[in-house]
């Protein structure tokens, strides 16, 4: 049986003209322990929606979400479920309760009922985790976002959950914080094992993924791994951007270079110097 | 991004500051009794010049005190004048009168005490919160009280007013931008230009306590049941010394007021 798992799940919401809005329509789908998968899909495709599915703040109108074999209809297994499974949400200054930056963070193992000395050994261990430590007892406000949503994701690594997702995390961050925030999401998929759902629109995040999970319109387009990019209709289809290094590589590879589908620019910049490198030689 | 400072607190390092807040709330009640309990002026010298030893040990300049006084002074200046002209002593003569209103000596030494009073009552409160954060003050409540709910209403109220603060910055700006009129002299125009302030304030403050919810209930909260805390407070030698002195300096003045065993010194000291 698989960790997390979506069968046909339907979900919808009153809008603002008093209409249903269909969010998720007939959504199947399975994570692992230890994944790393990225869910992507445009504005209102559902990738919220989901998110909130997964650990029961919403249920579906119909099909089913179990955590582990449990059902997140079950408000006895909630508890549970919320102990497995961690989300981080978009906005930092959303998700903070104390103006203390360790008080925070051991919000979630005080909810789980632990010992002070406990507590405080996930609270270090935590901070440590995300590169927070000198900041422990700093108030949110001397933070930047990136640190902010590093301080969040540390508040939901304290309760150590064997499933973390992160909605659109980075959503507000500049690019040195998204990417202060991706490495440590990847450093603990690797190190600590953890399975991460990342809610993304960024491509380039995307493809730090060992699978990806392409939303449209509240319905899976594509769940498949690295290879979706070298087919990467299914991804505009769903209103996407491909990277520009992407599309780069698709033109190139048209015009008959053939130089495969790099996923990060460092691989595109080593496969066309390797190309005109190899053509310079032959010339020669 | 800006620091806001909630409450007065003065941050230092201090003797004062560093009193367990549970002790500093029981010490703060037993004082306020004390002070009831004083009578002669020789008994409010006695608390004065203890009230002022706690603000010198707190490191907080006196002026800085006073000044976050100023306006319970001027109250105070008042109440005291109004007991000295409306003061009526039956036994001896005014010293001046016009119309219905009157002095005489007693009344005098009644409105220095009544003044005196009161502003040993407010003085004491003031250096508690100079000297102590509005969530240590919270903790010790809670931990003395058992109202849990309370350390959390008062911590998420405490962590989102500077964002609120900044959010209204926001949309003041925004609305500035598009032509508001906050700096109009006209004080009815000035509160028809708060309306647009305040309307999306109060949307925004609904989806981020919304969004709170929602973070806290993924996060395991499921209210006070069964929640443990990280930091638990530790009572030092130093705050039993603290409230002991405290009681030792409440014995006094009952003794000054009382005079349970008649000496003399005591009787010529209670003017």
């Amino acid at each position: 049986m698989s960790f997390l798992e979506f069968k046909n799940v339907e979900y919808s919401y009153i809008g603002g003209d008093d209409e249903f809005i269909s969010a998720l329509k007939g959504v199947s789908f399975s994570v692992e322990r230890g994944e790393f998968v990225a869910l992507v899909g445009c504005n209102g495709s559902g990738k919220s929606t989901l998110a909130r599915l997964c650990n029961g703040l919403l249920t579906p109108d119909s099909g089913e979400v179990t955590v582990d074999g449990k059902l997140t209809t079950d408000k006895s297994a909630l508890f549970d479920i919320r102990k497995k499974i961690g989300i981080v949400f978009q906005n930092p200054d959303n998700q903070m309760v104390t103006t203390i930056v360790e008080d925070d963070v051991a919000f979630g193992p005080e909810n789980l009922g632990l010992p002070p000395e406990e507590i405080r050994a996930r609270v270090d261990w935590a901070l440590k985790s995300v590169g927070m430590s000198e900041h422990a007892t700093s108030g949110p406000f001397r933070l930047s976002g990136g640190q902010k949503q590093r301080v969040a994701i540390a508040g939901v690594l304290a309760i150590k959950p064997e499933l973390m997702i992160l909605d659109e995390a980075t959503g507000m961050l500049d690019p040195t914080g998204r990417r202060e925030v991706l490495d440590v999401v990847k450093k603990l998929n690797r190190e600590e094992n953890m399975a991460v759902i990342m809610i993304t629109h960024f491509m380039e995040e995307a493809a730090a993924a060992d699978r990806i999970i392409v939303l449209n319109k509240g319905a899976v387009a594509a769940d498949g791994g690295k290879e979706l990019f070298a087919a990467p209709d299914v991804f505009t289809a769903a209103g996407l951007d491909l990277p520009l290094y992407v599309r780069v590589a698709g033109r190139l590879n048209e015009i008959g270079m053939n130089i495969g589908c790099p996923l990060t620019v460092d691989e595109f910049a080593k496969a066309v110097a390797d190309k005109i490198n190899g053509r310079a030689g032959a010339k020669k | 991004m800006r620091d806001v400072s909630i409450g007065q607190y003065y941050p230092a390092i201090s003797f004062v500051h560093r009193i367990d807040p549970r002790f500093k709330l029981v010490i703060l009640i037993l004082y306020l009794v004390t002070v009831f309990f004083c009578d002669s002026f020789f008994s409010f010298g006695f608390m004065t010049v203890f009230v002022l030893v706690a603000i010198l040990l707190s490191r907080v300049p006196i002026l800085k005190v006073l000044k976050s006084l100023r306006f319970v002074i001027i109250i105070l200046v008042i109440t005291t004048l109004l007991m000295m002209i409306f003061y009526t002593d039956t036994e001896t003569a005014p010293l001046a009168e016009w119309g219905i209103f009157h002095i005489y000596l007693n009344g005098i030494y009644s409105a220095i005490k009544l003044g005196w009073r009161l502003m040993l009552l407010v003085l004491m409160p003031t250096v508690l919160t100079l000297t102590s954060t509005p969530t240590e003050l919270c903790d010790g409540l809670e931990s003395m009280l058992h109202i849990h709910v309370l350390a959390i209403i008062m911590s998420i109220a405490l962590r989102l007013i500077p964002t609120l603060i900044e959010e209204t910055d926001k949309i003041m700006n925004a609305q500035k931008a598009r032509g508001a009129a906050f700096e109009s002299r006209n004080p009815f125009k000035k509160i028809k230009a708060m309306i647009p302030v305040l309307i999306p304030l109060f949307v925004s403050s609904f989806r981020r306590a919304d969004d709170l919810a929602d973070a806290m209930d993924s996060r395991c909260y499921r209210g006070v049941k069964g929640r443990t805390r990280m930091k638990k407070l530790k009572a030092k030698l130093s705050d039993f010394l603290a409230l002991l002195f405290w009681c030792a300096v409440t014995v006094c003045v009952l003794f000054l007021n009382y005079n349970w065993f008649g000496w003399t010194f005591i009787a010529v000291l209670s003017i």
